[in-house]
């Protein structure tokens, strides 16, 4: 079982979340929004799996290439 | 004339009119959230009132906040720049409640044309050229399929409350139509708080052409031609240039002198710009009206010598159009701007962080409109323009070569930035033809937005 880490590619605020632990995503599946100088950027995953944690809560900011959320494969 | 006026904005535009301000002699009010404490126009600023954290709706779209600093301070008058409050009616008819001038048109004006479906009719009643469009849809299926078999595919799904491009979505043909809706309507609903969306044709590879207005409070109108704004990304302009290039120029001086008359019959009373979307047959369709200064007011300033801030604030202060405007407007030679923007040219995605170094060209000849300085942070909280770079020619081939060095000598680290993209752009034949449209930008950089 591989571990993926997820990071939100920019900086920004979690603006929603799109997935929680225990979820069975796909590859392309958004996990997050993060809004960001007045745009809503998804942050994706690129595999699918199951999701083990969400490390953010809305409203929090978050930095570019901060790991957000872990998937296991 | 006012003896002290509010800006209630910040950035590029905030200095800017603390500028104009300066030279008219008036005092003046900044305001800045947590995030601009320090930055550099504060200075300009005969006053300055801090309006609380960063985030915007909890300052400079803190209407509540603002009016106590217009009593406070004792301000006569406010300038709300561009975005933030400056097309909220509500705010602008507070403003006045307060004893203060909101520096724009009436709050009716702002109100009509907010709403894209109202507006679209009213400058309809008037006679503006006009591309085919609906009302406001109605949530029976049956009914926006018939609303737009009557338009035509392809079309355009776009929000009656909306701007800046946001929730604007194309359908192709009948099968891509009620999902478009839905997600539009999605989309505006969280962005604008109304979820109503209209249809309009969709016009291919289009050009944006917009028309400069100024009226004043004693019923005249005149227009200062128009800017070609058509080199957009995700809908928001880019690159703005005056006069528009490859036009026939007497059929757009013929609709500048249309559209003048129309509002100064409408009784239009201050600054304001009609934009227009012209298709490959040359025929031009009112898009909207935005009821403000425009971030590309620079390079008519630049072409017809009109400072467009102090003009605007001369209409709010009562003073009529014969004394603000010179007799006959000139167009001289060729104005281009860049909008710079904290971005990655990849994606288009934003790019905060801090300007560690941030050197704007310093050329003669060269004007750069900016709220930042090395050693600021552009923040997530804001939208992403760091800069504005514009330039005067005396031909559009002088202007773009003078563009492009001085592009090329702006020196920024620390944020990724969209000026290898604009050269990009610059340097491409299509443009330096003059060919421009909507979708020149992706074709250029060879990518989807």
């Amino acid at each position: 079982m591989a571990i993926i880490e997820i990071k939100s590619e920019i900086t920004g605020t979690v603006w929603k979340l799109k997935a929680k632990p225990g979820d069975r995503v796909e590859a392309g599946d958004t996990l997050i929004i993060v809004e960001s100088m007045k745009m809503e950027i998804p942050v994706l995953t690129e595999d699918a799996g199951t999701v083990k944690e969400i490390l953010v809560q809305e409203k929090d900011p978050v930095a570019e290439g901060q790991v957000v959320a872990i998937i296991e494969e | 004339m006012f003896s002290k006026v509010i800006v209630a904005n910040r950035g590029a535009v905030a200095a800017r009119v603390l500028r104009a301000l300066n030279e008219m002699g008036i005092r003046s009010v900044a305001v800045y959230s947590e995030a601009d404490a320090g930055a550099p126009y504060l200075e300009m600023a005969s006053e300055t009132y801090a309006i609380g954290p960063a985030p915007a709706r909890e300052s400079y779209l803190n209407q509540d906040l603002l009016l106590d600093i217009v009593r406070r301070s004792h301000a006569d008058s406010l300038h709300p720049g561009y975005g933030f409050l400056s097309e909220n009616a509500a705010f602008a008819q507070k403003v006045a409640d307060a004893g203060a001038r909101f520096i724009g048109p009436s709050p009716k004006w702002i109100d009509a044309m907010g709403h894209k479906t109202r507006a679209r009719e009213l400058a309809a009643q008037h006679g503006m050229p006009m591309s085919q469009g609906s009302g406001v849809l109605p949530m029976d299926n049956d009914a926006v399929l018939a609303a737009a078999r009557a338009i035509g595919f392809p079309v355009l799904v776009k929000p009656a409350g909306g701007g800046g491009g946001i929730g604007m979505l194309p359908a192709k043909d009948e099968s891509q139509l009620l999902e478009a809706v839905e997600r539009s309507r999605s989309m505006a609903g969280r962005g604008f708080g109304s979820t109503e969306v209209y249809l309009e044709r969709l016009i291919e590879r289009p050009r944006h052409v917009e028309f400069q207005v100024l009226g004043d409070a004693h019923g005249s109108v005149a227009h200062l031609f128009e800017r070609d704004c058509s080199t957009q990304r995700r809908n928001q302009k880019v690159i703005e240039e005056a006069p528009g290039p490859a036009l026939e120029r007497d059929k757009v001086d013929a609709v500048a002198r249309q559209i003048a008359g129309i509002m100064q019959k409408m009784g239009y009373d201050n600054i304001g710009t009609v934009e227009m979307l012209m298709g490959a047959d040359g025929e031009f369709g009112f898009l909207e009206m935005n009821t403000r200064l425009q971030v590309e007011h620079g390079v008519t300033e630049e072409v017809t010598s009109v400072d467009l801030v102090q003009a605007q604030i001369r209409s709010a202060a009562g003073e009529k159009l014969a004394a603000i405007l010179p007799v006959k407007i000139e167009v001289i030679g060729h104005a281009i701007q860049a909008r710079v923007y904290a971005e990655d040219p990849k994606n288009f995605y934003p790019s905060p962080g801090k300007l560690t170094v941030f050197r704007p060209p310093t050329d003669a000849g060269v004007r750069v409109e900016t709220g930042y300085a090395e050693g600021r942070d552009v923040t997530p909280h804001y939208d992403p323009m760091v800069a504005k770079v514009i330039v005067h020619g005396g031909t559009r081939d002088a202007a773009i070569d003078q563009l492009i060095d001085a592009l090329e000598a702006f020196e920024i680290q620390g944020i990724k930035n969209n000026i290898q993209a604009v050269l990009a752009v610059l340097r491409s034949e299509p443009f330096r033809a003059g060919r421009v449209h909507t979708g020149l930008i992706p074709e250029v950089l060879g990518k989807k937005i």
